[in-house]
Formats: C-alpha cells, structure tokens, sequence
C-alpha cells in the first residue's frame, strides 16, 4: 500500500554525466515475511561497475533479495551497504527495472516517463529535456516518445523503464528479470543492448534472473542461490570470457552445463522437499546449451 | 497534475480501412433498435392505457398535452431548472469532497480505522432517512435538500476513491519511489492519477443516487422542482402531470450521464477513463 513507508527519498540534481557505479554489500542478511523465513544469511559483496546475474531456481528468493538492496524490504537480520551508505529505504542512486511493465505510469507518455525522475529530484526543465533525450535515443526510443506505454510493444516498454532509470543517473540498476516477458528474439536484442548501455554508463548491474543462458551473456559474475525457504548464496562463478559471447563457444558450453547443474541440483531439492518424484536430479544430458538460442549476435 | 504535457498527443490508433464505414453501420443499427424499441412501448403504453380511465393511466398522448401546458407555463421549466441546480450544486460539493477524503482515508491508515465504523453504519441509512433532519437543522430551504445530495454523494465518491486507493499497483509506487518521489509527490503524481477511474465510476453512481434522494426530499418539502410537480399533481387529479414529471426525471438524468462521460471520456482518457 501507498505512500506511508519507510524514509524520505534523498534526492540527488548531480551532472548527467554517467557517475562510476558503486559497490554494494550484503552481510549476513536474512529476511523474512512474519513466520516465513524467505532468506537466512545471504552475503555477497559486488565491486563497482560490475554486473552481476543472481540466478536461482523459481521461489527462492531472487526477488526478495534485490528488493533488499532496492531497499523495498527491509531485512529482519544484517545489512545492506550501497557505496558508504547502509540502505534504509529506496533511493534514485538505486534505479531499479521491474519485470512487469506495469511500472511504467499508463498516463504519461514514454518522454514523460523518463523525465519524471529528473523532475522529482527538481532537475531544471532545460536541462531535464537534454538527460531524457539523450537516454531515449540510448535505449533506441527516441521516435516513440510521444507515445502511451500501452501504445508499445513488450521490448519497447522494457527500453522505457530502463530510459527512465538511467535518467536519474543511477550507480546502481537493479533489474528483476526485465526480460522474462520477451520473446527469444527480442530478447536476444534486450541482452546485446544492456550489454552496451552498462559500458556506456559505468554502473553496477545486479540482473536477476532464471535463465542460465542469459546470465552466462550478461554476467561479469554470476551468483546463485539455493532453493528457499531459507535460501542463501550458494556460488559465485566469475565470468571473463570475452564479449559479446556466444552459447555455442565451448567455453560457454562448458559453464552452461556446470550451472545447470548447480541450479538443478536445488530444482530437485525443491521438488522433492513438495513430496514431487525425484527422477530430477538436475544432472546434464536433456537439452544442449543454448539449446533455445544458438548465439549472442 | 505537477507532470506538464506540452503536447497531447493522439492515443487513437490508426485503424483498418474498412473500419470505419463498419463502425458507422454498427452506430446506426444501435440507434435504430434503440428508437423501434422506444417506439414500441410508446405503442404499447398506448394501447394499454385504452383500457383504463385518464386519471388512472393517461394515454401518451394525454401526457403529451399535459407536457405542453407544463412548458407553456413555464412550470416544466422551472421544476427541472430546480432540480438540476440541487443535483449539481450538491453532487459537485460532494465530489469535491468525496475525492481527497477517499485519498486520505486510503494513505492514513489510522484515519482510515477511525472512520470506518461510520461508514460501515451510514452505509445502511439511506440519504431520504434524513429529510426530516435535513428540514429541522437547515430549513425548508435549498440548503437542506442540497446538503442531502452531499451526503450522497459524499459517500459513494469517497468509498470508491478509497478502494481505488487500496488497489495501486504496488510496483508503480515502489518505481516512484525509487525514482525518487517522496509520500507527497507519490500522492498527487502516482496516487491521484491511478485513482481516477474509480472516482469517475463514483462520480456516476452519486448522480445517480442524486436524482433518487432529490425527488423524496422535493416531495417532502419543496415549492419547486420535479419531486414537488409529481408530487402537487395529486392535488389536481391530474396523472399526465406525474407521467411528464417521471419522463423528465429519466431524460435529466440521462442527459447528465451522457454529459460526464462525454467529459470523462474526453479529457481523462489517459488515465484509463473509457465509456
Ligand atoms: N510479500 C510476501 N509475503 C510472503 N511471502 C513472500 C512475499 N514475497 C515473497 N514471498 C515468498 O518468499 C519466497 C521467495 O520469493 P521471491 O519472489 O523472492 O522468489 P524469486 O526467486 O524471485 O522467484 P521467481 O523466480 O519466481 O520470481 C517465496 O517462497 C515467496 O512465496
Ligand atoms: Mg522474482
């Protein structure tokens, strides 16, 4: 419900210049919801500018977790540090992209969208009109300015959202599966396009998401989480290979198989925890990697 | 609204050639089912009432004369000029109200605790329950019967702008949020606009409801308006005189809808406002 939450909203007029990103650390955090425990003792510590995919299976607590670092939710245990700051609550330096589109404003146009966070934070309106233009022309949007959300195909909206964070110049995006909606080809086109707009603007990435083949595109890191309740970090993957990368690379292939592995391993745990049969063990040997798309670019 | 729209753009899509000459079609024949049915219970209305004398069912065309010398003398007139000013004076005071109300109400939890036992027992006593009241406390004048049609519609805008409170999409407030809106900003930009479908929708109900609360206070106690000529009319045996009264009520009220959603339609379209 509404506007009765947590602390006020510092805001922040900086330069429109891209700001570095900044480090963000999880201590030992729990959060849970009355009796549920949804996650006990998650820590991960992510450096500046990184982008990092947290991967895990359906329920785990992916979404809880980020929600934390957005400050939405409050842990009942640890804490959250965002740059020298603790997070107490949300933030413009914390941009954050939900999965649902929904979280665009129906009654205002896509230009209107982005400039709402610059005009929240008091942005002057010359000043304010250059910062939108120049995200709506980043994420490829400049020709549908004009027009209402709804009037917008699912990519498109998606862009929107991420026009709109960016035009607060965050140092830290937070994205809940933004692409989960997308077909595979637009998709594909979302992940090429992130890859760029997180060079261009230098700030931290934390990218939830359950597909293994984007987050082995996207990741710096890649992190994942055991099955909930009570879900932690169960791994962290370091991810160098050099971009724009391709699933069919055997490099690729070979991480591919070891997350799948890892992430399957907590499905079956999952099932078999629901009292479901156990013929899933989560070990290879249906599918391929990049079985549902063959390559980056 | 503190977002400006230097230009508003055009949310009609572009449609298929062939629409528009279907559409019209499509217009017409609802027009047209709409006239053959009205004329039809015209019709019938006609053929029943030569059963029966004209102080028991006037014909329509007894009520049609009977509509003339209303209008000749001016006193059709004056009765729906009456009642619409009670409806309207009383409707826009409690929408006026109704809406930051139902706004407070939603984001204040604790008002919304302490006022809900009133709601929930006002909710049951109906606005004629307080004519006597009204006249007692305010007088035979207008103020009692436009201070009725304020409780009306005080309610129902209220109770529907706080359900469409309750129902926010939470992540659009928690984007305002992290975009940078405090609870104020996140009232008046996210809130107020999200809401606006349902206090339009209980703009329409509390019309509604006007019209029936106006007639029972008119007939209770009033000189003028159409609660009072359907009311007099008794007085002269004359029923044609209800029949005019009766029709005038419906098509007044008609109008009225017709005219806020031609408004809402118009200008709040943007928020989700479709008729
Ligand atoms: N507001 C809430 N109240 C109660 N339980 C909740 C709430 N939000 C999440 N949970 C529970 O916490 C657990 C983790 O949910 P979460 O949404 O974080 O999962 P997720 O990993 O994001 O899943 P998915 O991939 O399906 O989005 C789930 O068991 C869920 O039922
Ligand atoms: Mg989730």
């Amino acid at each position: 419900m509404t506007v009765d939450d947590t602390a006020p909203v510092p805001t922040r007029a900086g330069p429109p210049a891209s700001r570095a990103g900044a480090p963000i650390r999880i201590r030992d955090v729990d959060i849970s919801f009355g009796e549920f425990v949804a996650v006990r003792g998650a820590s991960l510590d992510i450096a500046a500018g990184e982008l990092v995919c947290l991967l895990g299976p359906s329920g785990c607590g992916k979404s809880t977790l980020l929600n934390a670092v957005a400050g939405f939710v409050r842990p009942a245990a640890g804490e959250v540090t965002c740059g020298d700051e603790q997070v107490t609550g949300p933030d413009v330096a914390r941009g954050v992209v939900f999965q649902s589109a929904e979280a665009l404003f129906p009654w205002l146009t896509v230009r209107q969208n982005v400039a709402f966070g610059p005009q929240m934070r008091g942005v002057p309106k010359a000043q304010r009109d250059a910062v939108v233009e120049r995200y709506l022309a980043m994420v490829g949007l400049a020709h549908s300015a004009e027009r209402f959300p709804d009037q917008l195909s699912g990519g498109m909206r998606q862009r929107a959202q991420l026009a709109r964070v960016l035009a607060n110049d965050p140092s830290v995006v937070l994205m809940d599966e933004p692409f989960g909606a997308l077909d595979a080809q637009t998709r594909l086109v979302m992940q090429v396009e992130l890859d760029r707009i997180w060079r261009e603007t230098g700030a931290t990435i934390v990218f939830v998401t359950h597909d293994i083949g984007e987050a082995i595109l996207l990741g710096d890191r890649i992190v994942t989480m055991t099955a909930g309740p009570s879900a932690a970090i169960k791994k962290d993957y370091r991810c160098d290979l050099p971009r724009p990368r391709d699933l069919t690379d055997p490099a690729c292939a070979a991480l591919f198989r070891e997350l799948r592995e890892d992430i399957g391993a907590e499905v079956a745990r999952t099932l078999r925890a629901q009292g479901l049969d156990d013929g899933h063990d989560g070990r290879p040997g249906t599918g391929h990697p990049g079985g549902e798309r063959t390559e980056a670019r | 609204m503190t977002v400006e729209a230097p230009t508003v753009p055009d949310r009609t899509r572009a449609s298929a050639p062939s629409a528009p000459r279907r559409n019209r079609w499509a217009r017409l024949t609802r027009i047209g089912l709409s006239v053959l049915s009205v004329l039809l219970g015209v019709l019938i209305w006609d053929l029943v009432s030569r059963n029966y004398t004209a102080f028991f069912l006037p014909s329509p065309r007894l009520t049609l004369e009977g509509a003339v010398e209303l209008v000749r003398d001016g006193t059709l007139w004056d009765s729906v000029s009456a009642s619409s000013t009670r409806i309207l004076t009383g409707w826009l005071l409690g929408v006026l109200v109704g809406v930051p109300m139902g706004l407070l109400m939603g984001c204040i939890p604790w008002l919304r605790l302490m006022l809900d036992p009133y709601i929930q027992f006002f909710r049951f006593v109906p606005p004629i329950a307080f004519v006597t009241l009204a006249i007692i406390w305010l007088g035979p004048g207008e103020a009692s019967k436009v201070a009725l049609i304020f409780y009306t519609t005080v309610f129902i805008v209220a109770l529907n702008t706080l359900a469409g409170v309750l129902s926010v999409n939470e992540i659009r407030m928690r984007a305002a949020r992290a975009l940078g809106a405090g609870p104020v900003r996140s009232l008046v930009s996210v809130v107020l606009p999200s809401t606006v479908p349902h206090v339009v929708t209980g703009a329409r109900l509390a019309m509604g409801n006007s019209f029936l609360t106006i007639v029972s206070a008119e007939i209770v106690a009033a000189q003028s308006g159409l609660g009072s000529l359907i009311w007099t009319a008794r007085n002269y045996a004359k029923t044609e005189w209800v029949f005019v009264g009766i029709i005038a009520l419906g098509l007044l009220g008609y109008l009225f809808d017709w005219i806020l959603r031609l408004v809402t339609g118009r200008t709040l379209r943007r928020y989700g406002v479709t008729f």
